[in-house]
């Protein structure tokens, strides 16, 4: 089994120097493995730091100690030591992070927000705007949507039309912050197919979901992030 | 970016800056920068008024020597240059070709008093152009491209609005197909309106023609749309840098913890 995200004792603290240099601990001797085709949820109550570990995993944010090696091809690369291009590249076509907030960028109509991420990988423009029609179709973005921007819609559509943008590619790895959150029903189970299939295809899969039946739909291992 | 797993690691940066220093007074100026840019990357330069952004760009842009250090280039048709150790004719050469400048104020990188055209037109002849046909198509092509009707072409920038000076600038500078551009606010003094404009064309241009951009704002919106990268200033000093979503979002040190804090949230 190939394991795509190795974190070994990783730790995360804050510190608030404008705040009189407050400083927490988040995240301590953390160790996840993830292997391809796996779905992992992660799991513990508000604040326990399921968010931050999903953000270290993409280099959002920065760990304290410890390292997370991510598999690119037949390269392993260490995201906590590697050069900000390096990152960028990973993140073009190996990591992909989907959370609940699409970051708008003005004038830009919705289905090139869309196939914007496999357009920069070089695909045919048909084929990359086929598969953005089809993917807001499946999330039920009415057509009449795809040629504005998603600026002006409702923060239910702006969601849905982020997750088709996150599915867009089909990254070997997967982070998933909350992307069903307030999502209806009949759409949270078009997100569980996506997820499905992404596994189905050898994606390795983090996620944090709140709705249990999306929890129960998609996971295959639960991991304990416990508040300190 | 096109950077891809299999080619990224081979690629020599294309500008290598070595403890770069140049001081005005105790404090004014920027100090000890060593950074590698990288063809394709944006590198953004953020902080406060006076904390020896624009200072740096200049020094960078062979504008103004520094007191110590070095910047390194590699050209396309020179091989790799020591800036500051050569003639002051290749750095005008430099600047006339693989280099293009955008400044905040339209009227310093534009002549005001010729028309759009020429303004194009000027920078495709200081590099041998001679054809007046070709250069005044290649001029429209470009007006077109920054979204300005290209039967504005006879009208001197004067008769422009902020936001189509700004624009006519960038059209002024990527004529010549530059490698690296130095930004210095491009987006400085528009109304916000002409900026999401302005911000969108420059994404489009940098990714489609594969620029290497060194953008200095204060404006840490546009940072975050355009810049790969982030150094972060404070009084001269670089005090941060890294990639660009995680110092914004998770910034270690208290100035950009407080210059981040201190966004306007919406």
């Amino acid at each position: 089994m190939t394991i795509m995200i190795d974190v070994r004792g990783v730790e995360k603290s804050f510190t608030l120097h404008n705040q009189g240099g407050a400083s927490f601990s988040v995240l301590e001797a953390v160790q996840l493995q993830v292997v391809a085709g796996e779905c992992v949820v992660l799991h513990g109550q508000s604040g326990a730091g399921k968010s931050t570990l999903l953000k270290a995993l993409y280099a959002n944010y920065a760990v304290s100690s410890g390292s997370i090696v991510l598999r690119d091809g037949e390269q392993r690369v260490d995201i906590t030591t590697a050069l900000p291009r390096r990152i960028l590249a990973l993140r073009e076509r190996t990591v992909g992070y989907v959370s609940q907030f699409l970051r708008v960028i003005p004038r830009i109509p919705t289905l090139q927000v869309v196939m914007q991420p496999l357009l920069d990988l070089g695909v045919d423009e048909a084929v990359c705007e086929d598969k953005a029609k089809d993917l807001l179709s499946r999330l039920n973005v009415p057509e009449r949507l795809w040629s504005l921007s998603p600026s002006t819609f409702s923060g239910g559509e702006q969601q849905r039309v982020n997750i088709a943008r996150g599915f867009i590619v089909d990254y070997p790895i997967l982070l998933l912050d909350e992307p069903t959150a307030s999502l209806d029903a009949a759409n949270r189970q078009v997100v569980v197919q996506l997820i499905n299939e992404a596994k189905a295809r050898g994606a390795a899969v983090v996620g944090i979901f709140h709705d249990e039946d999306v929890r129960e739909a998609v996971a295959d291992r639960l991991v304990d992030i416990r508040a300190i | 970016m096109s950077n891809t797993a299999q080619t990224w690691q081979d690629i020599e940066p294309l500008l290598s800056v070595q403890q770069l220093s140049k001081f005005y007074a105790p404090g004014k100026g920027c100090g000890d920068v060593s950074f590698d840019l990288y063809p394709g990357e944006v590198l953004g330069i953020v902080g406060e008024s006076g904390s020896g952004k624009s200072t740096l760009l200049n020094s960078l842009s062979a504008r103004l020597a520094p007191d110590a250090g070095k910047v390194i280039y590699r050209s396309e048709q020179f091989g790799e240059l020591d800036l500051y150790a050569g003639e002051e004719s290749l750095r005008r050469q430099l600047m006339r070709s693989e280099w293009g400048i955008v400044h905040q104020h339209a009227a310093d990188g534009l002549r005001m008093n010729v028309s759009a055209g020429a303004n194009i037109g000027e920078r495709l002849m200081a590099v041998g152009e001679r054809h007046y046909g070709d250069i005044r198509a290649r001029a429209e092509q470009w007006l077109q491209a920054v979204e300005i009707d290209s039967n504005r072409i006879d009208d001197k920038p004067t008769q422009f609005s902020g936001g189509m000076q700004q624009r006519l600038q960038i059209a002024r500078n990527l004529v010549t197909h530059p490698r690296l551009i130095f930004m210095d606010e491009p987006t400085g003094g528009l109304d916000v309106s002409v900026q999401a404009r302005l911000l969108d064309l420059l994404r489009t241009l940098v990714a489609q023609l594969g620029l290497s951009v060194i953008i200095v704002t204060h404006d840490l919106a546009v940072a975050r749309l355009l810049a790969h990268r982030l150094m972060v200033m404070r009084r001269g000093e670089v005090v941060e840098s890294g990639l660009t979503d995680q110092v914004l979002d998770d910034p270690q040190h208290p100035y950009t913890q407080l210059l981040v804090s201190s966004i306007l949230q919406n």
